[in-house]
C-alpha cells in the first residue's frame, strides 16, 4: 500500500464532487429497485450499501461503441464512381468508477489480457482503459451469490483497482493501490489516516474475507470441462432450465464478446461494436447457415468451458470468472454456474472429450 | 396429507407414461425456487412447492419437440399460457399434462428487497426464510426479521382471478374458489398522466434495458425466439445499436405481438434483472382487447383469440355503424 487516507462519510460528497472536475464520475445509484452505475453530479447519492445490479463494464466496454463513421459520395463527372471516406473515431472521456466492488474493477484484468497484449492492442479498449480509473469499495458481506474466494479472488482484492476504500468507523480508510490512484488521493476532503482507522481497517479486511463462505478450487475444472466436452447428455441437463436469454453475459464483468455491423442509412453509416452474447443462436451462426452451436447446451458449455478452461488455458492460468455471482442472482431462473462447475469436476464423464 | 405429497404422488403416477415433468425445487438460496426436470421417481424429492415457486414452466412447453410427452406444474396463472399455446397450436394436448393445484399467491421478491432495506437488511444475504401464515420470517446476517405477507404477494396475485388452474389433468389439493377484481387502475393511472410525462418515463425505464432479452425469452407466448425481428438482420428492423429508440422500438413489437395472447403472467417483468415496469405495456393492450372484444386470453381452449380471427365486423366495434 502507498499511502493510506482517511474519508469521513460526510465528505463523500465533496471528495465525489472534486473527481467530477473535468472528468466524468460513475457512481452506483438507485433506479426504481436496481443499482446501476450512472454519471455523479449534484443531488446524486451513491448506493455503497450493496453490490450494483448492472457491472460497470459499460465505462471500459460500451454496449454500444462508434468505431467509424463512413460516407459514399459519387463522382459528379463519373457516376459509376463512388468515393468512400471513413473517419476513425476513438472516444475515450476521462472517468473514475467510484463505489464498485473488487470483482467488478477485476474484471477488467480479464480484458487486459485479450484486448492489450504485445500481440494485438485493440485501440478503442486500449484507450478507454488507460483513461478510467476505479476507486473500489471493499466488501464487508458477501451475499448469497458471491464466490470470488473460489476463482482466485477476495472480497478485499485490488487487482485492477487504483483505489480500494475499505469501511471503518464512520468513514473509509482509502488507499492506493497503483501509481494512477495516487493522484486521486491528493484532495481537502481526505485526511490523513489515523493508526486507529488502519487498524480498523485491517481487522475489517480480515474479517470480510472470514466471512465468506468456505472456497471451492475451481482450477481443477479446467481439465474437467474438456474431458466433458463431448458429454452432450451433461450439458443438456444443466442447461434444461436455461431460457437463452442474455442476462448473464450482460451482466458478467469479465464477458467481452462483440459483434460488428455496418448501420447505414443512404450514403452515410457507422460501424458499430455491440456486445454479444453466447446465450443467442446468432453467437457463431456462420454465413452458410451452420451453427457450430445449435442449441442452448452447446451455448451454455461455450459460457463455461470459456471462463473456466479454454480461458485459462490459453492464458496460463487465471480464470475469466470474477465470483460476482450477477448471473446466478439475476438470472430469471436461477441457473448457478457455481454448481455447473462442480457438477463436471464431481460426475463421472459419459462420453469423454477429444482432450 | 400436505399439498406437496400429494402433487409427488400426482406425478408418480403419470412418469411412467411421460419423457419429463417440469416442476419447481430448492433454488440457490433460502428465497430461491428453480425449475426441475423430474424424469425418475428418485427426482421427486427434489419437488417443492409454495410462495418462491414463481416461474411459469409452460415457457419451456415450446422448447420442446412437439412428440416428446411432457408434464408441467402450474400455478392458475401458468396454466392460462397452456391454455393459450394450446388454443394457437403451438403445443399437443395429448402429449401435455397439466398438474395444477390451489395457487395462495406467489412471492415478489423485489418488494422483499424493498422491504428488507426498510429494516436496513440486505435480500442478497438471507440466510433462512420462512411463509406461515401472515408472516414471512427472514434471517439475514445473524438478525431476525418479519415482514406481513400483505405486503410481499405479487401484485398479479392480489388481483388475482384463477388460483385454481383453469386447465388441468391432475388437480392436488382443495380449490380456492377465490377471485379478486382488476378494473386495470395501474393503467388508467399511468394514462392520465400527461404524454411528455409517460414518454419520459419510458425513456429513463428503457435506458437502463441491458437488451438482454430475458423479458421476450421467459414469455411462454414468445415463440419466434430465435426468428425474432428485434436481432434478424434480413430484414433489419431493429438496429444492432442499443438507444433508447432501439429498446422501445423492441418493447413496442414485443407488446403488439402479445395483443390479446397475453396472459399477464408478469415473467417479462420479473425475468428484468434492472427492473423495467414492462407488464404495465402488456396490461394497456389487455384493457384494449378486453374493452373491445370482451376477450381475456388463455381462460378457453375452444375459443379464438381476437386477433387470430377474422370477422367481417366484430360484435363490439361498429363498423358501419357511423
Amino acid at each position: 500500500m502507498m499511502s493510506a487516507k482517511y474519508l469521513a462519510q460526510g465528505d463523500l460528497s465533496a471528495w465525489l464532487g472534486a473527481l467530477a472536475q473535468g472528468r466524468r464520475v460513475l457512481v452506483p445509484v438507485r433506479e426504481n429497485g436496481a443499482v446501476v452505475f450512472r454519471p455523479y453530479g449534484p443531488g446524486v447519492a451513491p448506493v455503497l450499501s450493496r453490490q450494483a445490479d448492472s457491472p460497470p463494464k459499460e465505462s471500459v466496454f460500451p454496449s454500444t461503441e462508434r468505431l467509424m463513421e463512413f460516407s459514399y459520395s459519387k463522382d459528379p463527372e463519373n457516376l459509376g464512381k463512388v468515393a468512400l471516406d471513413i473517419k476513425e473515431t476513438v472516444n475515450a472521456p476521462a472517468t473514475v468508477v467510484f463505489g464498485g466492488r473488487p470483482c467488478d474493477a477485476r474484471g477488467f484484468t480479464v480484458f487486459d489480457r485479450v484486448y492489450d497484449t504485445k500481440a494485438i492492442r485493440d485501440p478503442y479498449y486500449a484507450e478507454r482503459r488507460a483513461s478510467t480509473l476505479f476507486v473500489t469499495l471493499a466488501c464487508d458481506a458477501p451475499e448469497t451469490t458471491c464466490f470470488c474466494n473460489s476463482v482466485g479472488s477476495s472480497p478485499v482484492d485490488a487487482d485492477g483497482s487504483d483505489v480500494l476504500l475499505t469501511p471503518v468507523e464512520g468513514g473509509w480508510l482509502v488507499e492506493a493501490v497503483s501509481e494512477r490512484g495516487k493522484a486521486l488521493l491528493d484532495a481537502p476532503a481526505l485526511k490523513d489516516a489515523p493508526a486507529s482507522a488502519q487498524e480498523q481497517a485491517k481487522a475489517a479486511q480480515e474479517a470480510a474475507v472470514a466471512a465468506m463462505p468456505p472456497a471451492w478450487d475451481a482450477a481443477p475444472a479446467a481439465a474437467k470441462l474438456i474431458e466433458k466436452f463431448d458429454d452432450m447428455g451433461f450439458w443438456d441437463n444443466v442447461s434444461a432450465k436455461c431460457i437463452s436469454c442474455g442476462a448473464c453475459t450482460y451482466l458478467c464483468p469479465t464477458c467481452y464478446c462483440f459483434t460488428v455491423t455496418d448501420e447505414r442509412s443512404g450514403m452515410k453509416g457507422e460501424r458499430i461494436r455491440t456486445w454479444d452474447t453466447c446465450m443467442s443462436f446468432q453467437f457463431t451462426l456462420e454465413a452458410s447457415g451452420h451453427n457450430p452451436r445449435p442449441t442452448k447446451a452447446y451455448r451454455l458449455k461455450n459460457r463455461v468451458g470459456h471462463k473456466f478452461s479454454y480461458y485459462p488455458d490459453i492464458h496460463k492460468g487465471p480464470i475469466a470468472c470474477c465470483g460476482c455471482g450477477r448471473c446466478i442472482k439475476l438470472c430469471p431462473v436461477s441457473v448457478d454456474i457455481r454448481e455447473i462447475v462442480r457438477l463436471a469436476m464431481e460426475l463421472p464423464t459419459a462420453t469423454a472429450g477429444k482432450p | 396429507m400436505p399439498i406437496l405429497d400429494e402433487l409427488k404422488a400426482a406425478i408418480a403416477k403419470r412418469l411412467p407414461e411421460l419423457d419429463v415433468v417440469i416442476g419447481w425445487g430448492k433454488g440457490f438460496d433460502a428465497l430461491h425456487h428453480t425449475p426441475v426436470f423430474i424424469t425418475s421417481e428418485a427426482d421427486l424429492d427434489k419437488l417443492e412447492l409454495g410462495p418462491l415457486s414463481v416461474q411459469n414452466l409452460a415457457t419451456y412447453l415450446t422448447r420442446y419437440p412437439k412428440t416428446k410427452k411432457i408434464g408441467v406444474v402450474v400455478k392458475g396463472c401458468d396454466s392460462r399460457s397452456v391454455v393459450q399455446l394450446l388454443q394457437e397450436k403451438l403445443i399437443n394436448r395429448e402429449n401435455v399434462v397439466v398438474f395444477g393445484f390451489p395457487c395462495e399467491g406467489v412471492v415478489d421478491l423485489e418488494k422483499v428487497k424493498r422491504a428488507l432495506e426498510g429494516q436496513g437488511m440486505e435480500i442478497a444475504r438471507v440466510s433462512e426464510a420462512t411463509f406461515q401464515g401472515e408472516r414471512c420470517t427472514l434471517t439475514t446476517g445473524g438478525k431476525a426479521g418479519s415482514l406481513p405477507m400483505a405486503d410481499l404477494w405479487a401484485d398479479k396475485c392480489n388481483r388475482c382471478q384463477y388460483h385454481d388452474a383453469v386447465m388441468s389433468d391432475e388437480f392436488v389439493g382443495q380449490r380456492l374458489d377465490r377471485k379478486a377484481e382488476d378494473a386495470y387502475a395501474d393503467v388508467a393511472a399511468f394514462e392520465a398522466k400527461p404524454l411528455a410525462e409517460r414518454q419520459a418515463f419510458w425513456q429513463e425505464q428503457m435506458s437502463r434495458c441491458i437488451r438482454c432479452y430475458a423479458c421476450r425469452n421467459a414469455c411462454p407466448l414468445c415463440v419466434c425466439r430465435d426468428q425474432c425481428i428485434a436481432q434478424t438482420r434480413e430484414p433489419n428492423w431493429v438496429s444492432q445499436r442499443t438507444g433508447v429508440e432501439e429498446k422501445f422500438m423492441f418493447q413496442m413489437i414485443h407488446a403488439s405481438h402479445l395483443a390479446g395472447r397475453c396472459t399477464e403472467c408478469g415473467e417479462c417483468e420479473r425475468a428484468c434483472p434492472v427492473g423495467i415496469p414492462i407488464l404495465l405495456l402488456k396490461r394497456k393492450n389487455n384493457k384494449e382487447v378486453l374493452e373491445l372484444f370482451d376477450y381475456r386470453a388463455g381462460i378457453d381452449p375452444e375459443a379464438k383469440p381476437p386477433l387470430l380471427a377474422f370477422k367481417v365486423e366484430e360484435e363490439k366495434i361498429n363498423e358501419r355503424g357511423w
